[in-house]
């Protein structure tokens, strides 16, 4: 049904309780809707603020314009001195970022968000990638605190319980995925086998799984970060 | 637990003292008089906030037990917009359609997956050719405007044959049957929702191949023959030919399953009942155990809250929301608050709570705000041994279903009794257990008693009738322990994350086992185990009620419980997961997979320390 007809269409609906006799409770039936936005424009407006950020490579980009927008992307929230789940995330997504070959920059393109933007500048960023040896189409990016923190939470990097969303200690490993153009969105726990993760994100490519050109499609032993992170 | 800071760790121990505690005191015998002279507990019911009883008073403080009024209203905090005003009871209870079978499929089904003819099956049927169907059914998964509510616009649903909840199956034991389901979901998705779905009887007796294992999702355009075969546990181990009567399950249904989009698929509309009968359970109030007949007085009844977007008044998912989703609409079978006219007699109501997060604790509210009690016949579709009457309210978390008798005849026509969930939940984290006052819950449902005089063959459940007893155990092969657990976001069972591809034990085929079940710390989920039904032996120490003491596939885990689960798995081999259906958290990867085979192993199983 085209949207245009949806208002016309109420009024005749709200009709019938009136004719079924309950008047009386239907004073509020008067509920004027807006002609609804396209549904990936309210996804835009509701979870993707176009954010000016900064690159580690020092570049201004706007975070649904830029970064989002008709792409397939992977996003979590980090910072360079956290002692905790960041490090295994990080290299899990190394390895995960190595299976999806060239595809990583060209059609799939992984963001980590500083969590700590007053101390993670662009040149610490580029420090931590450098020392990971992260390579090109995952970009690390800072920028306004109180934008990023409103990112976070609008992604849905938050925690219900309003300590434990300020404890960064406790901050989520998990990971979002999402092809912007389907409005297909979902997460997966940042630690968990990287092949797995990988056929997570393939699932962006809908039914037809389109190749990478140099993927090293061979991780000979099931690496489980999680497990092994997990033993102190 | 590295992860876990010291501050954590040290809530934890103090957590599980606490519950460690509660159940010492409990095991002592102590009435509730005793322990308030004694100082332990409060009038309220509240154990008191010191020598470690009640951890979380003294650690969370408000945030842990009192509610977040931003996700009260629904204004904030979880991004959740607060729905349009609705007119409650405007409209009547839909009644989902009975499904039809066809006469015949083209191609006709095949042992091998149809591959060529677009069967997206990647194992071939196990039992197609030894319990072959006798009845056949085409479903298409597709789009559809529904209305939910006169006051909101159109909503455009995903829907199994175009109604939501779907068409009823309405199977019978010793009647296999088999369905082919074709996934003709649009290309626009309308904001959330994959077209990529894996359909789950829960919980059948099913292959695993037929299951709807959340892996085996298909693509638009491909479709998948699922084979229920309507048989009794134990017809091909310990009770051939036919399985065992006790293992008889009544109220099933269907819903997406597809693994990390399971609640937007579902939210969405593909969820629907599955109905089964035999000679005890005939749908015939005349004959066998003589329940109130089907359709007239037997009503299946789908419970789910959703929000709607004010501007637009569409249908509403919050995709940033990891911990659950609270609805502020309530639905049942897909409208908002419906009414239903019922008659001076007894009514079988068939309750499920169809998600996404939320617990439930029903009652029938009179319009003098007194309480109608009712008979609890069922628990998660099974038959009880005899019937339970409760005047203080029935617990349902997301996937359980309860089976209930509610006596109409004493009502003078004209009278008006409400389904009300008085059970106040501020977040997807769990329920506070606070219980509202009557009438300050959530109205569902609206009964009006109409005048018609009719005759009532049902049986009295005040006479004490008994319908099955709970199946008898054998010695189990190994016990199992599972502690669940979040780490930094990341729900764990012991200690380990969700990989579709690992399999983390393997249960040996026609063998009983019992699994320990640990919920972790200021959750509540509701852990469900595809593939047979469990008795739970124990609930933190103790012998369960009555009512959770028969055969489940849904135990309620809340803050620090532990239970105790008994199972036989039997017949069949394959894939299954065990997963909470809190579908957001489901979805967010608290799940895990095992495999039934001949060999078995003994994975999981060290329970030291849990």
């Amino acid at each position: 049904m085209p949207d245009m007809n949806r208002r016309k269409l109420l009024a005749t609906l709200a009709v019938a309780p009136l004719a079924a006799g309950v008047v009386g409770q239907a004073a509020s039936a008067e509920n004027k809707f807006k002609v609804a936005d396209s549904t990936r424009e309210k996804l835009q407006k509701r979870y993707f603020p176009n954010f000016e950020l900064t690159t580690h490579e020092g570049k201004k980009v706007h975070f649904y314009d830029d970064l989002i927008k008709d792409k397939i992307v992977v996003i979590n929230f980090m910072y360079v001195k956290c002692q905790g789940v960041c490090m295994p995330v990080t290299m899990n997504l190394k390895r995960v970022q190595n299976l999806l070959g060239d595809r990583v920059g060209r059609d799939i393109f992984m963001y980590s968000i500083t969590l700590k933007p007053d101390e993670d500048t662009p040149n610490e960023l580029k420090r931590y990638v450098r020392a990971h040896k992260i390579k090109k189409g995952w970009t690390f990016l800072t920028g306004k605190p109180d934008e990023i923190n409103t990112l976070r939470r609008s992604l849905g990097f938050k925690d219900a319980k309003a300590k434990l969303d300020q404890d960064l200690t406790n901050h989520t490993g998990m990971v979002k995925y999402g092809n912007e153009a389907r409005e297909w969105w979902a997460m997966f726990p940042g630690e968990t086998n990287a092949p797995w993760i990988v056929e997570c994100i393939h699932w962006m490519d809908g039914p037809e799984r389109k190749p990478a050109l140099d993927a090293k499609q061979k991780e000979t032993k099931r690496i489980e970060p999680g497990h092994n992170h997990s033993k102190s | 637990m590295a992860n876990i800071s010291k501050r954590n760790r040290r809530r934890e121990r103090e957590i599980k003292n606490a519950a460690k505690n509660r159940r010492e005191i409990i095991a002592a015998g102590l009435s509730r008089r005793d322990m308030i002279k004694a100082g332990l507990l409060t009038s309220a019911g509240y154990l008191i906030q010191k020598n470690g009883l009640s951890a979380r008073a003294q650690f969370g403080g408000g945030s842990f037990g009192d509610c977040d009024r931003r996700w009260w209203d629904g204004s904030g905090g979880n991004g959740t917009p607060v729905s349009p005003p609705t007119t409650p009871f405007v409209e009547p209870l839909v009644i989902p359609p009975i499904a039809q079978p066809v006469a015949s499929l083209s191609p006709a089904p095949t042992v091998a997956p149809n591959t060529a003819a677009g069967e997206a099956r990647t194992r071939n049927h196990q039992a197609l050719t030894t319990l072959p169907p006798v009845k056949f059914y085409e479903v298409h998964q597709r789009e559809q405007l529904v209305s939910m509510h006169p006051q909101l616009p159109l909503q455009r649903l995903w829907t199994f044959n175009g109604t939501v909840p779907g068409q009823t199956y309405v199977a019978r034991y010793g009647e296999p049957i088999l369905v082919r389901n074709f996934n003709d979901l649009p290309n626009n998705n309308g904001g959330f929702g994959l077209q990529s779905v894996s359909t789950h009887l829960h919980n059948g007796h099913t292959p695993s191949e037929s299951d709807g294992f959340p892996c085996d999702f298909f693509a638009q355009g491909k479709w998948y023959d699922q084979h229920y075969p309507n048989v009794l546990a134990g017809f091909a181990s310990s009770h051939p030919p036919t399985g065992d009567i006790n293992e008889s399950m009544s109220t099933l249904w269907y819903h997406d399953h597809r693994v990390d989009f399971t609640a937007q698929n579902v939210y969405k509309g593909l969820a629907g009942f599955y109905l089964l009968f035999n000679q005890f359970d005939t749908g015939d109030e005349t004959t066998g155990f003589r329940l109130p007949s089907f359709p007239n007085f037997d009503i299946p009844m789908m419970f789910n809250d959703k929000n709607f977007d004010p501007d637009d008044g569409l249908l509403a998912f919050d995709l940033a929301n990891r911990d659950g989703i609270l609805g502020d609409k309530f639905l049942v079978n897909g409208k908002i608050q419906p009414f239903f006219e019922v008659k001076r007699r007894r009514y079988r109501f068939r309750w499920l709570n169809g998600g996404p997060s939320r617990f439930y604790r029903m009652y029938l509210t009179k319009s003098n705000l007194s309480n109608h009690p009712f008979w609890i016949i069922s628990n998660d579709g099974n038959l009880l041994k005899n019937p339970v009457q409760t005047t203080t309210g029935l617990m349902m978390s997301v996937a359980e279903r309860m089976d209930v008798i509610v006596d109409f005849s004493s009502f003078a026509p004209g009278s008006i009794i409400h389904i009300e969930n008085r059970l106040e939940q501020c977040d997807g984290a769990g329920p506070t257990n606070n219980i509202l006052p009557a009438g300050q819950g959530n109205k569902l449902l609206e009964f009006r008693v109409v005048s018609d005089t009719v005759t009532d063959n049902s049986v009295d459940p005040a006479t004490n009738p008994t319908f099955y007893q709970v199946p008898t155990r054998v010695t189990e092969r190994i016990t199992r322990c599972f502690e669940f657990d979040r780490r930094n976001g990341q729900w764990v069972i012991n200690d380990k994350l969700f990989d579709c591809n690992e399999v983390r034990f393997r249960v040996k085929r026609n063998t009983a086992e019992i699994w320990k079940l640990d919920g972790g710390f200021n959750w509540s989920h509701p852990i469900h185990i595809h593939f047979e039904e469990h008795q739970v032996l124990k609930r933190n120490g103790q012998t369960p009620t009555l009512i959770e003491r028969g055969r489940k596939d849904v135990i309620r885990l809340g803050e620090n419980d532990d239970v105790e689960i008994y199972f036989r798995f039997r017949d069949f081999t394959g894939r299954y997961p065990m997963h909470c259906h809190n579908t957001i958290h489901e979805d967010h990867a608290m799940m895990l997979r095992f495999d039934i085979d001949d060999v078995g192993n003994n994975n999981e199983s060290s329970c030291g320390f849990r």
